[in-house]
């Protein structure tokens, strides 16, 4: 069974995002840079499949810079096969992001995409509903459990309310919530062994995709901020204060 | 311009996330339709009905949709959308869940979790662990949104509009329910409750946070939230988990016991009307927004903090 992981190099979850002054955008200069969280946690599942003799092959895959080998080769580092970059400078909306990776599984035939139910920079959560909506394979989105037997995958979802599962047919695609595993670090001799692995550069333009922006960014611009309060000194000031002064209780 | 409103229910009564997503709906059109769709819902829709400003409320009723099966609820709506300029689902889990499935089969944009309407194509969303505020104008023919409806006020009660009902899709072929649990509780909902009372990594225990955490909430009738890393350990369910990546809630009242205030977390409560903090480290980032900061150790403070509400009569 093959495995396809979708990957996104993001703003560190570390780093505090800064608006510039110029209102066009977040500021990504001299920023950290990794792999989105959620994509790690897509990776390390495919992985366990793999150690697990039920997935054969891992290849991951990210659409952005030539920056994002990087992303890949910590998937690599991790336990991924192979890799693809669809080389791009264009941070694409969540609906061209699908219809790349459909024309990738097009050609890579996996039998199961597993990713990030979302990216920590946009904030979007829609590319993997939006994949399996365009190749018509069934979803099973926020897991926090997997498991393949045969044709089929047995996946628990994390809803509102506590937890649901659902069974679907292969070929699937499944997004990862945070609970699902706990990413390992890719050791040094890994990231050595990496190195060597094969990523495929392909430009974005020679897949024939519409990849046309649908939103017009007018402006980017900083929430309103919040100013620390006051120090109280005992739980009875606490309460007084939240009745008298801010009228909460 | 036509719009739909996806309700948001629990197939027995239907949630403020509803009520709240009209608000924005009818700041893009006064024509605003609600579609319920369930099982065993019914009563569900005749509660829509009563929503003021709303034209028509549309029911849907299988096992499917009453299972919330993402591809069951496309399969209902983009037909629909023949009739309507944009759809706005609450941006729950479940409405994050099929929400994109309408964009893609309609090939537009999804225009996730906005805070504001600015005009009928353009709209505000929160990026970035809401660190940043993006305007966005769509150039789709048809729009669809998921609202962040703890940004909206809750259109008022008083309409009385028909209820028709409408044919379900068939059943999914490739997607199979297996089983729900969902967590009972006499509380009030997490994203509507008036006051919020979270809990986190500092309890130590599942143990610890049901004898610290949830007497408190109960106290104030309040609703109980927690970190991720308090989710992590297993001290609190899953769908406790307030955040960039869990719920988004903006009570009149926000008490954080035991949680440091990474950015994550604060993406999810930093809107509430006033946030308390009560935290041994004076220099934990949660007092960066909190308006009254405890610096105490919880296990202390907690316990007077009861006898000081039981004192003010509470
Ligand atoms: C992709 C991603 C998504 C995430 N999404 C979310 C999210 O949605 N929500 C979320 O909350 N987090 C989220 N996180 C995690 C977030 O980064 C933090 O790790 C988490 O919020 C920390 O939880 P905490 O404050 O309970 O724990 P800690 O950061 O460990 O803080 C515990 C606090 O308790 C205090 N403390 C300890 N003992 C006591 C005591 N006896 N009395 C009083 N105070 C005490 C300590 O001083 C400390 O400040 C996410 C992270 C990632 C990478
Ligand atoms: N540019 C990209 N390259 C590869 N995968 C992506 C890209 N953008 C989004 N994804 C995948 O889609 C998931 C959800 O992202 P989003 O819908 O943008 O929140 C991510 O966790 C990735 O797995």
């Amino acid at each position: 069974m093959k495995v396809l992981v979708p990957v996104k190099r993001v703003i560190d979850y570390n780093v505090k995002a800064r608006v510039k002054p110029d209102q066009t955008g977040v500021d990504l200069a001299n920023v950290k840079m990794s792999m989105n969280p959620f994509c790690e946690i897509a990776v390390e599942e495919a992985v366990r499949l793999k150690e697990k003799g039920v997935a054969t092959e891992v290849v991951a895959v990210s659409i952005g810079p030539a920056q994002a080998q990087e992303t890949l080769r910590t998937a690599l580092a991790m336990g991924a096969d192979r890799a693809i970059l669809v080389q791009t400078s264009d941070d694409l909306e969540p609906l061209a992001v699908a219809k790349v990776l459909k024309a990738l599984v097009g050609k890579e035939s996996p039998d199961l995409v597993v990713m990030g139910k979302q990216a920590i920079d946009g904030d979007n959560n829609a590319t993997g509903q939006m994949l399996a909506t365009l190749l018509d394979w069934p979803q099973a989105t926020f897991a926090s459990a997997l498991e393949v037997s045969g044709s089929k995958a047995k996946v628990t979802r994390e809803v509102d309310g506590g937890l649901q599962t659902l069974e679907v047919d292969l070929p699937a695609v499944v997004t990862a919530d945070l609970r699902l595993n706990e990413p390992r670090y890719a050791s040094l001799p890994n990231i050595m062994k990496a190195k060597k692995k094969e990523l495929a550069v392909e430009e974005l333009a020679s897949l024939g995709v519409d990849t046309a922006p649908r939103l017009k960014v007018v402006k980017v611009t900083e929430p309103s901020k919040r100013t620390a309060g006051v120090k109280v000194e005992t739980a009875a000031d606490l309460v007084s204060k939240l009745k008298t002064e801010a009228g909460v209780l | 311009m036509a719009v739909l409103v996806i309700a948001d229910h629990d197939n027995a009564s239907l949630k403020d996330n509803t009520e709240k997503t009209v608000t924005a709906a009818l700041k893009l059109s006064g024509d605003v339709d609600v579609l319920v769709a369930g099982q065993g819902c019914k009563a569900v829709a005749d509660a829509a009905a009563k929503i003021t400003g709303v034209r028509k409320v549309l029911l849907a009723e299988s096992a499917e949709l009453g299972e919330g099966l993402a591809e069951s609820m496309e399969a209902l709506v983009v037909p629909l959308m023949a009739n309507y300029d944009a759809v706005l689902t609450p941006a729950t889990s479940q409405g994050k869940n099929f929400s994109p499935r309408i964009a893609a089969k309609l090939d537009v944009a999804q225009i996730s979790e906005i805070v504001d309407v600015v005009d009928g194509s353009t709209f505000v969303r929160p990026i970035y662990a809401g660190n940043a505020l993006e305007t966005v104008q769509s150039a789709d023919a048809k729009k669809v949104i998921t609202v962040r409806a703890t940004s909206f006020k809750a259109a008022a009660d008083g309409g009385s509009a028909k209820v028709e009902t409408i044919a379900a899709p068939a059943k999914p072929a490739k997607t199979h329910f297996v089983d729900q649990k969902l967590v009972k509780s006499a509380r009030p909902e997490l994203t509507g409750a008036k006051i919020v009372v979270s809990g986190g990594r500092a309890m130590g225990s599942a143990e610890e946070f049901q004898k610290v955490i949830e007497p408190l909430a109960d106290k104030l009738g309040a609703a109980v939230g927690a970190s991720r890393a308090a989710v992590d350990a297993g001290y609190a369910p899953n769908d406790y988990q307030v955040g960039q990546t869990g719920k988004v809630v903006a009570p009149e009242l926000y008490i954080a016991i035991g949680i440091s205030g990474a950015i994550q977390h604060l993406a999810g409560m930093k809107d509430s009307k006033v946030i308390v903090a009560i935290n041994k480290d004076a220099d934990a980032p949660i007092f960066q927004v909190a308006d009254y900061g405890l610096v105490a150790d919880y296990k202390a403070a907690v316990p007077e903090l009861m006898s000081a509400l039981a004192a003010a009569g509470k």
